[in-house]
């Protein structure tokens, strides 16, 4: 079958990931529909980390012999991919952490030990969503406990949306900083990342914008954004962008990354060490204290190449017929509720639903003994699922391999899990 | 998973306590009250004891619960309150071992059936790592609550 928006020769590209070829238990062929979670990975990703653990493992930077000069290269050559990723105004500008929940922590972190203008303290305010990962709600719950700032929140709309009638109560000239999700992993909004940071910026607040779903699949252009809506800080983790796990990504504007004090004391992040005091590297290596996931950064590199050869367009336009098709789906379910928008023009991949009747978790056991990959649970997003009644939910999430024919699989073997727990047809 | 392993997962048994679950919903009187969550799926459960009898020799006169979870945690609370109901503490403590034990040895203990009588369909749960907890949430919560209620008589 196809529709139209889907990747062109789809069968070829679903070739470069290997992990699709695979049967499960029962000689059940792979639906996987967990990207959201993690991606899988293509073959360039696993050649690339075979190949410079093979060939050019060294420590970067500090070796001075070939092979150091060449794993050195390589990892900066990384840094150089991911700022194309993303538009970065500057390569000197992206950061390597762990994770995306390493980066927004590395903020929260700094940003409680900052003096002057980034100092907060009593009557300053953060404000972040109900619809945020607990990696962006945590780290602003410790920040704001340590410094007596205070912690607001958007609330969201019945049908999944922010809820931005109050945002002059919320961004006033008292907030510091407002941080925000550019695409929610259980409810599929695409936030308007751009008017809010506007609205922020207009009253000097710093805007954090957490990435880790939006990267695999929205072309992100930061130099492109007028400054007054770009925001200042925006995380994303690796191995949700078809990369390997342990790698993620700070992007931060020169301007803010050159006034937060260092994160983590170590190797590489100074200037110059004496027993009365250090002095501190410039960005990026400031804020990369010891020796970083060379092979991880270096598999980034080629996996958000390999997206940029789609073209992240392409991928986006993908993601939008299939998540139309697989909301179409999903509404033939008897039972069945979606949470968040309905229409995929404004929502991502991510899909999560409920079935009256029948618990998340029995739901992903059943989709399992079908070969069929989901999550269930909260998935780590509590308060979004509080706002909406909710204990936990099933969650679907597609990606650039996706066929039509993976999403009929699904709804088939739903079909089956109500018969399994023996629901009727109402 | 295959399909055969599934159907060994939920036993008729199992899919009946989840439909119809015994001794649900929280009642009076009540020496303890506990609420358990599992952090990782989210399944909660608050749980009351009611104890009667002499300190150290006391009896379950009621266990009263409401929870949130799966069917396999759902079914488990069920069966749990009808194994230790009208027994006395001590003996509803060596069920709960036995129940843990069955649990945690990964599909390789042979269920009793005169010990755990619709207990014995969760053997099927010992060989999934990730349910086991969901199948123990509720008689942790028991425990947790039975000893509190135990310590408070020994004073």
């Amino acid at each position: 079958m196809s529709i139209a928006g889907l990747l062109p020769q789809l069968e070829v590209v679903r070739k470069d990931f290997p992990i699709l070829e695979r049967t499960l238990a029962g000689g059940m062929p792979l639906v996987y529909l967990d990207s959201a979670n993690t991606s899988q990975k293509p073959q360039c990703v696993i050649d690339t980390m075979v190949d410079h653990l093979e060939r050019h493992n060294a420590n970067v930077a500090r070796a001075m012999h070939q092979l150091g000069a060449e794993s050195s290269e390589a990892f900066e050559a990384a840094r150089d991919k991911v700022a194309s990723f993303i538009g970065a105004p500057s390569r000197d500008e992206v950061i390597f952490t762990k994770n995306a929940s390493e980066a927004l922590n590395l903020v929260a972190n700094t940003l409680a030990w900052a003096r002057g203008d980034l100092a907060l303290g009593e009557g300053d305010v953060v404000v972040t969503t109900e619809m945020e990962h607990h990696s962006n709600i945590v780290p602003w719950q410790l920040l704001t406990q340590r410094t007596g700032a205070t912690l607001r929140w958007f609330g969201l709309t019945e049908d999944g949306h922010l809820d931005l009638s109050d945002i002059d109560e919320l961004i006033t000239e008292r907030t510091k900083l407002v941080t925000l999700t550019w695409v929610s992993n259980m409810l599929g909004t695409i936030n308007p990342v751009a008017a809010i940071t506007r609205r922020a910026h207009e009253v000097g607040a710093l805007v954090v914008v957490d990435a880790s779903q939006a990267a695999p699949q929205l072309p992100i252009d930061l130099a492109a954004m007028p400054v007054e809506e770009r925001p200042d800080l925006l995380a994303f983790t690796g191995h949700k962008v078809v990369g390997p796990t342990g790698i993620g990504v700070l992007w931060g504007s020169r301007a803010v990354l050159d006034e937060l004090p260092p994160f983590l004391g170590g190797g590489e992040m100074i200037a110059t060490v004496a027993m009365e005091r250090s002095t501190y590297a410039g960005i990026p290596h400031k804020f990369e204290a010891g020796t970083p996931p060379i092979v991880e950064a270096v598999g980034l590199g080629a996996a958000v190449d390999y997206l940029s050869d789609l073209g992240m367009q392409h991928v986006h336009a993908h993601e939008q017929a299939i998540t139309a098709y697989a909301l179409e789906g999903l509404a033939t379910v008897p039972g069945l509720t979606v949470l968040g928008p309905l229409d995929a023009a404004q929502r991502g991949g991510a899909i999560s639903f409920e079935i009256e009747g029948v618990h998340p978790h029995d739901v992903a056991q059943v989709l399992d003994s079908r070969g069929v990959a989901v999550r269930a649970g909260h998935h780590c997003a509590k308060p979004a699922h509080a706002r909406f009644g909710v204990q936990s939910s099933t969650r679907m999430s597609s990606y650039l391999y996706t066929t039509p024919g993976e999403i009929d699989a699904l709804v088939e073997a739903l079909e089956y899990t109500r018969s399994y727990f023996r629901l009727g047809d109402s | 998973m295959t399909a055969q392993d599934l159907d060994a997962l939920y036993q008729e048994i199992i899919l009946d306590h989840y439909k119809n679950p015994h001794h649900k919903g929280l009642r009076e009187p009540h020496e303890a009250e506990v609420h358990h969550v599992n952090p990782t799926c989210g399944d909660e459960i608050t749980l009351r004891v009611h104890l009667t009898g002499e300190p150290g020799a006391e009896t379950v006169a009621d266990v009263s619960y409401d929870s949130l979870g799966c069917s396999i945690s759902q079914a488990s609370a069920s069966v749990m309150t009808d194994l230790v109901i009208g027994r006395p503490v001590a003996e509803a403590l060596e069920v709960h071992e036995t129940f843990l034990t069955l649990m945690q040895g990964k599909g390789q203990v042979e269920p009793d059936e005169d010990v755990l009588e619709d207990g014995i369909a969760f053997a099927g749960v010992a060989k999934f790592p990730a349910r086991v907890k969901c199948a123990l949430l509720s008689w942790m919560a028991w425990k947790d609550a039975t000893a509190r209620v135990m310590e408070e008589n020994s004073k």
